[in-house]
Order: C-alpha cells, then structure tokens, then sequence
C-alpha cells in the first residue's frame, strides 16, 4: 500500500490516486513527417524499468491535480514527487530521465518546437 | 483456423525405463518411493548451442520440449534465473478456456487447448487437467447483449459455448447468490465445457521431464546478464555462468521481457504489474467449476486440495515486487462474497502476486525482432498459464524456420507500427 503524498491535499492512500503511466511522453508537432515506427514509439512503446520510474499520477478522489513522481518499482520507494511540465531534481530521478531511451527518439526529437527567429 | 494434423510432439519418453505407470508406481512402491529416478538432469551450460531459451516457466519449457521433439533441435538450453516455475507458472489460479471472441485469439487459445487435451499422455506426466467447465456470469442487460454476440462469434470459430439462464446456473452451481436484490443480480452467463482447470507445477515439470529426456539442458540458478551480437545478428548471452555461443535466442521471461529488451535495444509496449491471486482455507468439495464475472470482476474454483482459489484484475501501478498492494485482494473478496455468501465464513490461507507483462491490446507478442535470431514471446499479461501448450508450439515453430506460422502471424510487434491491434481488453472473460 502506497501513501502518496500529494503536492495540494497532503499524505494519502493509494486507494484515492490513479496511475497514469510514464511521464514525460510529449506529443509529436510534426506527426504526419514521422514514420509509422517513430509514431508507434510515441504510442506504444513505453519504459518498463526495473528500478526508478518516472510516472504521472491524479488525486482522482482529491483536488484532482497531476502530477510526477519517481517511485522504485522493486521497492516501492517513492523517490520524489514533483509539479507537471517539470523534469526531476533528485539524483536518482535525474539519472532515471536522462537514461530513458525516449530521449534519443525521433519522437521526442520531432515534439520540441522548431526554433524560430523573431525579426 | 482448424488443425486436425497437428502434431502434437508426443515423442517423450523414449526410454522405456523412465516412463510413469501403474507398474512403475507398484514397482516403486515396494521399494517404499525411495528409488525414483530424478525427473531431469543437472545440466551445466556448454559452450554453445543451436538455441536457447531464456526463461524456464511453463511457456519457455514448452517452447524447448516441442523444438526438440518436432523440430528435431536437441542441441538446445533452457536458461532460468531461479528455478523451474518459480515465477507467474506457479503463481497462478490455473483456468484453461478458449472462449475468445475475435478470430486470432480463437486461433491461438483453441490450438493451445487441443494441446491440453491429451497433454498427460504426450509428456507422460498427470498435468492434472480437468475440463470441469468455465462459466462466465453477466450482471445487465447490457452484459446480456455483449454475450450473445461473443458467444455467436466464438461458436462460428467452432469453439464450444453455451448460454445459460439463471436457473440453469443455479442448477450447475447451488451455492452462487441469484436473488435479485444483491448489488449485481446475476442475469445470465454462457458456459465453455471444454475449459477447466490444470495443476500448474506439474505442467513445468512434465515439460522438463520430457524436454530433458530428448536431450535439452536445463540449466537453473543461471541469470542472463546481457546479449552479444554483431551487427544484426544474435551470437551468443552473457550469463551469471558465463558466456553461451548460439545463433538463435528465445526470449520467454514474461514480466521481465522489458529488461532483456534493454540489453538488445528493443522497445517493446509492455507494462509489467503485478497481478493476484489467493487461497482460502481447504474445504470439503462445493465448487465443481470455474465461475468469472466482468461486472463484479473476480474468478472462482476449488483446487483438488480444497482451497476456494480466488483472482481479479492487475494492480494499477507497475512493480516488479512479487507482491502487490492490498485493495486489489480485499475487492476481489468482496466480490467473491456477494455471489457466495458462504464464503464470507472463510479464512484466507495464502495470498500471492506475479508479475505479468501486459500489452496494450491484451493479447500477446509471438514474434521475431530488427536483430536476426533473437525472438520474443511476451505480453501474455494475465492469460499466459492456459496458453502454455499453444505458446510453446508455435514459438519453437517461430525459431526453428525463423518466420512466423499462420498462427503466430497476427502476434508480431510489428502490429504496433501497422495498427493491426487485436483488442482483447473487452473480449476476454474479465477486464484487465
């Protein structure tokens, strides 16, 4: 059983949150350029780690809020909880983020803006 | 869809000597059950092999027993990080059925319970397989509809399946709750016969007895630290007992095919949860069948010892614990308690998790990889234990001529690129 210590309502049960998977999965701008393998990294793949996972979570019974969190997945340990749109700060979640395939992907490569000159 | 050359690999056994009877059980018993041979070598890794199998659970050692018996390659290894069955093989509550609704999945599933079928008398080993029946309840008119349309969709597959009212349920099963003031009033269900129930050990020790009598090494206490290829070709895995030299690796590790993918920079879509199951105190005899329910969401029978062995669905957050949190048992139990009130008097004995490799669209991965001579059968989630015969049969099929057969086909990992998704996650007999 999981206590999760949510950013807005404070320490609670699992039983209130639901799991929403790996975080961190940005959506392709230029999708219709991708190919059907890169397309399905985005969709399909996922990181399935054995130790740190970055995931999102939803006090679904709460304030209803996501957020991030690094949680061991052999013991459980909730490393860190941190706010969307927000990559980790501790050294165990920072080493998990940078050592996830995705951020070599075409995926992850073709979600980021295209850089632009204002005039 | 229908096999009716199947070969069913019935080679074990060659040694007269060796084979399970009546006169070997009176022979033994003379001698006070002191003198039975060992069911399976201790086998040391050599340096090389035509194949390996990593993963020595229900579906690698099937895998290995039908690659030696039809495929004639017996010049093969089992490799397993711990020992034979230790992981979701033994960790189970043991229900066979082949009642899926869309054709590939009847395709697989029925091929695996024509193997179950005279399964004992091919390995020469009592897996125990007893076709008491699955019942499938449905809690709404809703439900009601849906079923009528698996049912029909199943039967055209020609794959057994019966609709039944709630008297004839009550008729088979006297101790389930059909008043219809209980919270989910049962309103029908649609039995499959030919389903039933498997002592789940002694189907990975009837697969390593008879895989171990045609030649294949069993080699357990052996963790896989890593894959060596050159270029796009598998050449050999680096072990705990050092390195192995083989062209073709099969990878059959369930919850931990992601792992292995990592080593060879596979993306594979698999999300490993656990899932539970748990045992009450035995009982005198009072449930001859499987009973499931989608709307209440847990599955019933009786073990031969007597235990009420109870499941439901996966935990919702990944975990490679063997254990898993504890809403999921006590739902599973409330559930249990409302069709069988005579449960609620019952103690729990055991409670257990293992951790199952889920995929997107339920049904499995069957298939052969960017790197040549390394294949995957995963993502069986929380149907793997009735598929055990059909997987192994079609995956040594996969590694020996190294293309997929007709039934494997729909299994390939390509299907995620291609869209050709096989939803089971409504089709199957509870959600996942």
């Amino acid at each position: 059983m999981l206590k999760i210590n949510c950013p807005i309502c404070g320490n609670r049960d699992e039983t209130e949150f639901s799991c929403g998977g790996e975080a961190h999965i940005a959506r392709p701008i230029a999708d219709n350029k991708l190919t059907d393998t890169a397309f399905s990294e985005y969709l399909f793949m996922r990181d399935n780690p054995k130790g740190v996972f970055l995931e999102r979570w939803c006090h679904t019974s709460g304030c209803r809020r996501w957020f991030n969190l690094a949680r061991d997945t052999i013991s459980h340990e909730i490393i860190e909880i941190y706010p969307m749109g927000q990559t980790p700060k501790t050294a165990k979640g920072k080493k998990a983020y940078q050592a996830n395939w995705r951020r070599k992907s075409k995926a992850e490569a073709a979600s980021k803006p295209a850089k632009r000159t204002v005039k | 869809m229908a096999n009716t050359d199947l070969d069913r690999g019935s080679r074990a056994l060659t040694q007269k000597s060796k084979r399970y009877s009546i006169f070997s059980l009176a022979r033994n018993a003379a001698s006070y059950h002191q003198n039975w041979q060992q069911a399976w070598r201790h086998a040391d890794p050599k340096p090389a092999y035509d194949a390996v199998i990593i993963g020595g659970g229900g579906h690698g050692l099937a895998s290995a027993y039908y690659l030696a018996s039809i495929h004639g390659m017996t010049n093969i290894a089992v490799i397993e990080k711990g020992w034979l069955g230790g992981g979701n093989t033994g960790r189970n509550t043991t229900i066979i059925r082949s009642n899926y609704m869309w054709d590939e999945s009847a395709g697989i599933y029925e091929h695996a319970l024509k193997l179950w079928e005279g399964l004992s008398q091919d390995l020469n080993f009592n897996v125990m397989f007893s076709q008491r029946g699955v019942l499938t309840i449905t809690h709404s008119e809703h439900e009601l509809k849906g079923m009528s349309r698996r049912v029909h969709a199943i039967r055209l597959n020609g794959i057994d399946s019966d609709i039944l009212t709630p008297a004839e349920i009550k008729k088979r099963v006297p101790t389930i709750n059909i008043s219809p003031d209980i919270r989910y009033p049962v309103m029908g269900g649609f039995l499959q016969k030919r389903g039933g129930t498997a002592r789940h050990d002694a189907v990975a020790w009837g697969y390593a007895r008879a895989a171990d009598d045609l030649g294949v090494d069993i080699i357990q206490n052996c963790e896989v630290t890593g894959l060596r290829r050159n270029g796009g070709q598998i050449t050999g895995i680096e072990t705990s007992k050092g390195f192995i030299k083989t062209p073709k690796v099969g990878c059959v590790v369930a919850g931990h095919s992601s792992v292995l993918a990592d080593m060879a920079n596979i993306r594979l879509p698999i999300a490993s949860r656990p899932l539970q199951a748990l045992v009450s105190e035995p009982i005198k005899p009072i449930l001859d069948t499987v009973i499931m329910s989608n709307a209440v969401h847990m599955y019933i029978s009786q073990s031969d010892k007597g235990e009420m062995v109870l499941g439901a669905g996966v935990d919702k957050y990944n975990s490679y614990a063997q254990t898993g949190s504890w809403p999921v048992p006590e739902h599973m139990v409330a559930a249990a308690v409302d069709l069988f009130p005579f449960l609620s008097r019952l103690r729990m004995l055991r409670q257990w998790g293992g951790i199952v490799d889920t995929c997107p669209d339920a049904s499995p991965i069957i298939s052969k990889t960017d790197i040549k001579g390394l294949y995957f059968n995963c993502g069986w989630g929380t149907g793997g234990f009735k598929s055990t015969p059909g997987s192994g049969h079609v995956f040594a099929d996969l590694i020996a001529h190294d293309r997929p057969n007709s039934i494997a086909l729909p299994y390939s990992l390509k299907r995620f690129e291609t869209g050709y998704l096989i939803d089971e996650h409504g089709a199957a007999g509870v959600a996942h």
